[in-house]
């Protein structure tokens, strides 16, 4: 099943983010879609569409691994599947 | 390709992570009719064995679902067929194997209240209804997790006023049975006019007699987020731009509501019922009715021009939930319980807020008088008497309304009773004197208003 998903990281900006959360994302068989980085009140907000493929690495299990990386690189990673942003913003 | 802006995604992150954004509960609701058996004991292990299987995934299904999207899924819960109705078909006095039965399931499954441990007397009271009812301070007393309530009242038929007196006892039993904890029996227990079949909030939640076998249903939350939003606004911003902010936020919420309950739906192979669009309050700083009435530009809640400014967030919040859904139902309506809710505390210990304020703000949302400590020492009469007050409210104005108050054994005005979690902690407050005693021992019906002729 491919589950399009949000990936959306903020925090402070600093060398080496993107490739960590690529990374991981190439190994989980995720596929990038679409990527921007903007900065939104002083903080760096990077979001990503992404297409998970869950028989390959189980949305939860994918979830996990991109914390942990927050976690090393100092920044807020989210995962979520991307239908909770089209309800709330799109009629 | 995204279509969604990094602004609007920041939002709603920043929603769930700064203004408590969340789905407050997600409701599976269960008939039992299918449990009805003259032998309790039989009864009991067949509602038992109901309640487990059908909610055995219902709490997995909304840890992932809350973790896949990312918003918190604060109470799982359970709704079942008001018990009343499997009363009548058994001799039995005691009807405690049902509230245990009930418990037990509820431990079993893990979710945090089961609600139902009901009977509907608003004309009369049968049998199994008087029985159900004098059961309900032990069921409460002896039970966690379950929740009962008794509609007493209705615009079709008037308010049943034995009715009202004898639940005025019945508090005063569960607030007694339940010293030991701040009489919380009682807060776990809901007199009500025009109770609907479908409400997803405890403690008045029930599986009214036309929905299907198993639904679910959704009630939303989100004060914390229309605060930030009203609060955003400049000071002289008029009420017309303050009512189309408030809408627009509602309609956010609706629809994260909506998701939500699709997706549980779906996952469980059950129906989806209905979104509650009721705004609910938590003790958390900020996630506050109370907060939004004041950031609408009352001084105080309970000040003069507070129940305008709840009318209009009322009114608000349900033109933007209506565009977020078409399953609007349960009691859609702000919820104003006091313990629940820190700025109303703070509104009640610096005597802004008044219990006959409160019953003016019931006039305008759904449940008024909820979460409401009393000294233990209010006569029944008296206790009766405000519970048949707010009944009218509902009967003449073709809304639900109910009572949730707790006369708190022991605890006079001042002291403060503190219930922990979600329940929060409330001030005791004031009832006035000047009770109709009289009036509540005539008994008898209050007649259906003419305004219950519509056909």
């Amino acid at each position: 099943m491919h589950t399009p998903a949000i990936l959306s990281v903020l925090g402070e900006d600093r060398v080496g983010i993107v490739a960590a959360i690529s990374r991981i994302l190439a190994d989980a068989g995720a596929n990038i879609e679409d990527i921007r980085q903007t900065i939104i009140n002083g903080i760096f907000s990077m979001t990503m569409l992404v297409t998970v493929d869950e028989e390959r690495t189980p949305f939860d299990e994918l979830q996990r691994r991109l914390a942990e990386a927050g976690e090393q690189t100092g920044v807020q990673v989210t995962l979520q599947r991307e239908d909770v942003f089209r309800y709330m913003h799109r009629i | 390709m995204l279509n969604i802006s990094p602004e609007e995604i920041v939002e709603t992150l920043h929603m769930v992570t700064q203004q408590n954004l969340d789905v407050r509960t997600v409701t599976l609701g269960l008939s039992l009719d299918a449990c009805a058996h003259p032998d309790i004991d039989t009864m009991a292990r067949a509602v038992y064995d109901t309640v487990t299987s059908r909610a055995e995934r219902l709490v997995a299904v909304c840890e992932a679902i809350s973790a896949e999207y990312g918003v918190p899924i604060v109470n799982r819960r359970i709704a079942v067929t008001p018990i009343a109705h499997l009363a009548a078909v058994t001799p039995a006095a005691d009807l405690t194997p049902l509230a245990l039965a009930l418990d037990r399931a509820a431990h079993e499954v893990g979710v945090d209240f089961i609600g139902g441990y009901s009977a509907l007397v608003h004309k009369g009271t049968g049998d199994g209804d008087a029985r159900l009812i004098d059961s309900i301070p032990e069921a409460l007393a002896a039970t966690e997790r379950v929740c009962a309530s008794v509609n007493v009242a209705s615009t079709r038929a008037g308010i049943n006023m034995d009715a009202v007196l004898r639940m005025a006892e019945v508090i005063h039993d569960a607030a007694r049975l339940t010293a030991d904890r701040d009489s919380f029996g009682a807060g776990k227990l809901v007199v009500f006019c025009n109770m609907v079949e479908d409400n997803p909030f405890m403690a008045g939640a029930m599986h009214g007699p036309g929905e299907p076998d198993a639904v679910i249903n959704v009630g939303i939350s989100g004060p914390g987020v229309v605060r930030a939003v009203v609060s955003s606004l400049p000071d002289d911003a008029d009420l017309t731009t303050v009512a189309e902010a408030i809408k627009g936020t509602a309609f956010k919420i609706t629809r994260v509501g909506e998701l939500i309950a699709r997706e549980a739906a779906r996952r469980l192979g059950v129906q989806m019922g209905i979104v509650d669009l009721s705004l609910a309050p938590t003790p958390a700083e900020g996630d506050s009715v109370a907060d939004i009435i004041e950031a609408i530009g009352v001084e105080r809640c309970g000040g003069p021009g507070t129940t305008v400014a709840l009318a209009l967030l009322n009114d608000a919040v349900k033109k933007g939930g209506a565009m977020g859904t078409s399953s609007i139902g349960g009691l859609s309506g702000a919820f104003i319980p006091v313990s629940e809710d820190m700025g109303m505390v703070r509104a009640v210990n610096d005597g802004a807020l008044t219990l006959e304020k409160l019953e003016a703000m019931t006039s305008v949302c759904s449940v008024g008088l909820d979460m409401i400590v009393i000294p233990g020492d209010t006569p029944v009469e008296t206790l009766a008497a405000v519970m048949a007050d707010a009944c009218a409210i509902g009967v003449i104005n073709h809304k639900t309304t109910a009572t949730r108050l707790i006369p708190a054994f022991g605890k006079g005005v001042g002291d403060v009773v503190e219930y922990g979690g979600l329940w929060g902690s409330a001030p005791v407050m004031s009832v006035n004197g000047w009770a109709g005693v009289r009036l509540m021992r005539r008994g008898g019906r209050f007649p259906a208003p003419l305004g219950s002729l519509r056909n």
